[in-house]
């Protein structure tokens, strides 16, 4: 069943007057419990395509299904909902709150969750997935007092507090040394083995692409290879239920 | 916490963390606030201190002439004939609502003895105790009249500090002397505070007021205008027999006996006093107290409808336009310097805001990435905004009720504690917070979230 259907998108950047096509028609797919490495060279479009996937831009043409919904046509606060509900996200450089602690940083998305979440709940959730990923010692400290790994790690928690379909990580371990980011790694695999949570990483290092089951690659703004999934389906009906 | 909106928690949370900024950023909220209310409080004094001394002035006083009387082409001028009753006056305090008090004048001008001294003063008044209530006047040594003495014919008067100095050499020695004013002996009750000259350097305290009818039945026997001043003085200083007894004078006509009186009572013979001074509560109702006046007047005295009036009413239009002036002029003042000190503290909130959101940009980026919708984001940064502005009122309000209790304490003036300066610039400080807030938090919503999350 799939979770990404992305059909034929095209996105054009105007510079100086200028169309300056970027995605060329991409055509992919994700299906649920997988986890996928996009990844290629700079300038192949491999950001351009993560921030429409991520629901944070609109693609110019073409068609973009996550989890069933057609999401390419939506608003800006559309798509902001459908972020806080379906997508967790994992940025290289952590992006915590500053002078605010692991505890509160992981709650933060909750804040704007549509409908509202219910705040003892989520504070039992927080609290849980911190354990989840190795901080329950460290719930009260604040970014400045974490290492790499353990922000990276406050991250993720972040990320899963909504219980979303697709958690999206952008070169998550560029900022941290080998040692710290093979541990990062195992965790995905790990809530990806275990939970079957959907992951799409994304990054330009072929040893963590290696990490993933499948490797999407980008080059020149279309996908040079691995765009659909190998199991039988017919990428270009989507699934709806 | 829960209960609160979580972006409401978020904003406030957002000012705790930067808790010296926002404590600055504040401060020149607190100081505009603050300079606003002991501003109007200590305005608000001052212009009752002003608006007591011009109303002592006179501002809101009216006088009440009787009209000229003119034989063969010949006006004797305004004030010459006589029209004006004592129960004139009663019936204007009892009509017109704004009068407040109404004092009849019967004027003399003769010279008055005490022991081996003696002076002319400028006013000798015969009125009733309201006079003083009418001139905001008080006593400063003895008593005012009662209002026995005041309604009747009783030998007693009131003298202002200058004559008081010319005849017993200062105050206190004056009270309980007797002053012979046209041979009639009145006793001193009282002296009146010092007024000084008025505006045109008549000096006010050069008085001696006495009931109304001590003045006209005994003193002067008629009206000032009417009295024949040369034959007073022709008759001297100890005068003639009917200008020494003005009420014992021979009879003309045999007496009647008490049979006769009942069966033929003599009509009243009018008595006609020199002028009316109706003192109106508020000087904005001087316009209408006139009007009602006029109409009442005329009507009592069966003035017919093409006749003109017989009398006339004068206000002191200067004072009361000063004093309407003066008040006009300490609120704008008090407006401006509300104005500009908000506005300040309003730009300095807008600075902080605006050098906040680009500060954010990265968090802001973030917060969207996670599904903050752009109202969210506005509502957040404005909520900041308004929360600064309305702490910054709160301690203002503190600040200005203590600026104003040094400025009463300390310096003892005259403070007027002000409630609707109190809601205003709180009002006024949310109204800044949302108005400066907007922009800056407009700004942060139409932020493009990767753009922000790339912000470097």
């Amino acid at each position: 069943m799939e979770l990404i259907t992305v059909q034929d998108v095209w996105k054009t950047y105007r510079v100086g007057g200028e169309d300056v096509p970027v995605l060329k028609g991409v055509s992919m797919n994700v299906r649920r419990g997988e986890l996928v490495a996009l990844t290629g060279s700079s300038g192949g479009g491999k950001s351009t395509l993560m921030n429409t996937l991520g629901c944070l831009d609109r693609p110019t043409a073409g068609k973009y299904w996550l989890d069933g919904v057609e999401v390419s046509e939506m608003s800006a606060e559309q798509r902001a909902v459908i972020r806080g509900q379906k997508i967790g996200f994992v940025f290289q450089n952590f992006s915590l709150l500053p002078r605010t602690s692991a505890l509160d940083n992981v709650l933060m998305p909750l804040t704007y969750a549509v409908p509202r979440a219910n705040m003892a709940e989520g504070r039992r959730r927080a609290i849980a997935l911190l354990e989840r990923v190795g901080l329950a010692e460290r719930m009260d400290h604040h970014p400045s007092q974490l290492s790499g790994g353990q922000m990276q790690r406050v991250a993720i928690a972040r990320a899963l507090i909504n219980n979303p379909a697709l958690l999206l990580a952008d070169e998550p371990t560029g900022n941290l040394d080998s040692k710290t980011s093979i541990e990062i790694l195992d965790m995905f695999r790990k809530l990806n083995a275990e939970e079957g949570l959907t992951i799409l990483l994304v990054t330009h290092d072929p040893s963590v692409a290696a990490t993933a089951g499948r490797v999407v690659r980008m080059k020149d703004g279309l996908v040079e290879s691995g765009a659909f999934s190998a199991l039988p389906q017919s990428p270009l009906t989507p699934q709806r239920d | 916490m829960t209960i609160l909106p979580p972006t409401f928690v978020v904003a406030v949370l957002a000012l705790r963390r930067n808790l010296v900024r926002s404590g600055l950023t504040t401060l020149g909220i607190v100081i505009g606030v603050g300079a606003v209310i002991a501003m109007v409080e200590i305005g608000q004094g001052s212009k009752m201190a002003v608006a007591d001394s011009i109303q002592s002035l006179g501002a809101n006083n009216l006088l009440v002439m009787p009209g000229q009387a003119s034989s063969g082409g010949v006006s004797f001028g305004g004030g010459s004939n006589p029209t004006l009753t004592p129960t004139d006056a009663e019936a204007i305090v009892r009509e017109v609502p704004s009068a407040v008090a109404v004092a009849p004048v019967v004027r003399a001008r003769t010279q008055i003895i005490a022991g081996g001294k003696n002076w002319v003063p400028l006013y000798i008044y015969g009125t009733t105790s309201d006079f003083l209530t009418v001139r905001d006047w008080g006593v400063s040594e003895g008593r005012a009249f009662t209002q026995q003495e005041g309604a009747g014919m009783s030998g007693v008067c009131l003298i202002g500090s200058t004559v008081a100095r010319e005849l017993f050499g200062g105050a206190p020695s004056a009270i309980g002397q007797t002053v012979r004013v046209n041979n009639t002996p009145l006793q001193v009750i009282g002296v009146l505070e010092s007024k000084g000259a008025n505006t045109f350097g008549a000096d006010q305290d050069d008085i001696v007021l006495a009931p109304w009818r001590t003045i006209k039945f005994k003193v002067s026997g008629q009206s000032a205008q009417t009295a024949n001043q040369s034959a007073v003085a022709a008759a001297g200083v100890t005068g003639n027999s009917s200008t020494r007894f003005p009420s014992q004078q021979p009879a003309s006509y045999p007496l009647q006996s008490a049979t006769q009186v009942t069966d033929y009572p003599a009509p009243p013979l009018p008595t006609y006093v020199d002028q009316i001074l109706v003192r109106i509560g508020d000087e904005s109702e001087i316009a209408g107290a006139m009007k009602q006046i006029t109409v009442l007047l005329r009507e009592r005295h069966r003035v017919r409808a093409d006749q003109p009036d017989d009398f006339n009413i004068r206000d002191t239009a200067e004072l009361s336009n000063a004093a309407l002036a003066t008040s006009q002029l300490m609120s704008g003042l008090l407006l401006a310097v509300a104005m500009i000190s908000l506005i300040v503290g309003g730009v300095g909130i807008m600075n902080i805001m605006l050098v906040s959101v680009t500060e954010r940009t990265k968090e802001i980026g973030l917060r969207m990435a996670v599904g903050a919708r752009p109202k969210a984001i506005l509502w957040q940064f404005l909520v900041e905004a308004v929360v600064l502005c309305l702490a910054g009122g709160a301690i203002g309000v503190l600040v200005g009720w203590g600026g104003s209790w040094m400025v009463r304490t300390f310096l003892h003036w005259r403070t007027e504690q002000s409630i609707p300066a109190v809601l205003a610039s709180v009002g006024v400080s949310a109204f800044v917070g949302v108005a400066f807030g907007f922009y800056p938090a407009w700004k942060a919503s139409r932020l493009d979230p990767i753009d922000a999350l790339r912000y470097e």
